[in-house]
């Protein structure tokens, strides 16, 4: 076993550094004529693929955020909620990808529609548990001073539930981006275009491509949890720390 | 023989037009129109359906298997050693933010083509969601079960296993399951690491609609179905939790006749 992941490394640095390679510098495509690679053949790809994956995410927050404060402040729809964060891990996405482009048809639209199906269930379902789990001693400290429902959702259960959210968020957008690879099979040229297109771009494109899908999921990721920690109440972390101690 | 030779000559160039085109003979209005769901083409291709959809219950199999034995390593080290926990959270958080394609793409110059790669990588993002339920399930364990077990002169060893771990058995199950759906659906683009499955039967025909709903109906059934058996699993190795649901409702019965 050892002999067997050893032996290849020679080979295993040149492939990363000729997929570097291609990131930085143009060469001929496999099928000869254009030159393919280089950053500035790239950006476009990276473009649409943060595109879509903005707009899908963007979408989904915008049907899940307001269905599951609602939900969870008024404590219905349980069982819907829960359903549909556990479906939606059920999903294949290859198959709603092409499910979509078959069924519906191909283009940004509707992959981000297809993306937003993704993006929807973890963030309702994390909304939703949120609300839930506010203490319910703030909420009646806050019936108490004479607070509106709407109030109490806005200034006392919306901040208290911030951070698990943001996690539902993270989990949204890392599914999102992490579709999105596999979005040029619906005719929207992402990043997964040169993981997908070996016949063009070669074994380095493919590695080039998968290096920054890779790096693009892990800078949103550290982006959406450095802006969780902004959004946690001070209190809330103190009594945290204070409870894990 | 002769005599057989001659029987079986007509039939030879169907046999060399090859199954597909003989099925779609079957069916041309709904296959050529590339109608919702041919449902006689279905039940006709069915077979084809099987043998990727086994592969593919077997390399979730043996992804969730893996990652469960690395996680479990993982949190009973971390469960000793309480500062190995934000690291490995962090460690596990980022194998889980790598997007699936990539991570096969990352791996097949290191690992091959096949099977083995799409194992790495699937049970890769097992670890962190079976990693940080069962901390959570231990770290749950009420403070009173450990005192009582510590005041039977338990050893710590006896009382991680006798106290602590039977009582995170639900939380280990919720991980587990959690971490099985996923690995099902992540596990349709293990073809692209070589190892087959259901995704490469709806690869190959991206375009035909019954296939599309053939396979991935197939594949979420595949999810239902592990679910299901890890909810089965997790009642059979916690019984006391059946007699308590049974004594809760017990009680219920009793309060509602004399209320």
């Amino acid at each position: 076993m050892l002999l067997h992941f050893a032996l290849p490394l020679g080979s295993v640095v040149s492939s990363f550094s000729d997929a570097i390679d291609f990131i930085l510098h143009p060469q001929p495509a496999q099928t000869g004529g254009t030159e393919v690679g280089g950053f500035g053949y790239i950006w476009p790809f990276l473009r649409t693929h943060l595109e879509v994956s903005g707009l899908a995410l963007a979408g989904s927050l915008a049907v899940s955020l307001p269905v599951g404060l609602w939900l969870g402040h008024r404590g219905r729809g349980e069982f819907f909620a829960v359903a549909l964060g556990n479906a939606g891990r059920a999903l294949p996405e290859l198959a709603l990808i092409a499910f979509l482009a078959a069924f519906i048809g191909v283009g940004l639209r509707n992959v981000t529609i297809a993306l937003m199906v993704l993006g929807i269930p973890p963030i309702l379902t994390n909304t939703f548990v949120a609300v839930r789990q506010v203490d319910p001693d703030a909420v009646q400290a806050a019936r108490g001073m004479g607070m509106r429902g709407a109030q109490v959702l806005a200034r006392v259960e919306l901040p208290l539930a911030a951070s698990t959210i943001m996690s539902g968020v993270r989990t949204a957008a890392i599914n999102i981006v992490a579709t999105a690879t596999i979005a040029p099979l619906a005719g929207v040229s992402t990043l997964g275009e040169f993981i997908l297109g070996r016949d063009v771009y070669g074994t380095d494109g493919v590695l080039a491509g998968a290096i920054l899908v890779a790096l693009l999921a892990l800078i949103v990721e550290l982006t959406l949890a450095g802006l969780q920690w902004l959004l946690t109440p001070r209190g809330l972390a103190l009594q945290r720390t204070r409870a894990a101690a | 023989m002769t005599l057989l030779a001659v029987k079986l000559t007509p039939l030879l160039p169907m046999a060399q037009l090859g199954q597909s085109f003989y099925h779609n003979r079957q069916h041309p209005d709904c296959v050529q129109s590339n109608g919702a769901f041919c449902v006689g083409w279905a039940v006709d291709n069915f077979h084809n359906y099987v043998g990727p959809a086994l592969k593919q219950v077997m390399i979730v199999s043996i992804s969730v298997a893996v990652g469960f034995v690395i996680a479990m390593g993982l949190a009973l080290l971390s469960h000793r050693y309480g500062k190995l926990v934000p690291p490995l959270t962090g460690f596990t958080g980022i194998l889980y933010t790598v997007p699936s394609l990539a991570f096969f793409a990352l791996l097949i110059p290191i690992t091959g083509f096949g099977t083995e790669t799409a194992v790495i990588a699937l049970s890769a993002y097992t670890l962190q969601i079976i990693y940080r339920n069962i901390v959570a399930g231990l770290n749950n364990v009420p403070a009173g079960a450990k005192d009582a077990g510590q005041g039977m002169g338990m050893t710590r060893r006896q009382l991680l296993w006798g106290v602590e771990l039977p009582l995170a058995v639900p939380e280990i199950i919720a991980g587990l399951r959690v971490a099985t759906v996923s690995t099902v659906a992540l596990a349709t683009l293990a073809f692209f690491a070589g190892a087959g499955g259901l995704g490469e039967k709806i690869y190959t025909q991206l375009t035909f609609k019954t296939n599309i709903l053939l396979a991935g109906g197939l594949a979420m059934l595949m999810a239902i179905v592990f679910d299901g058996l890890l909810v089965a699993a997790g009642r059979l190795v916690t019984p006391w939790r059946r007699d308590r649901a049974a004594v809760i409702l017990g009680g219920l019965r009793r309060l509602r006749r004399s209320a």
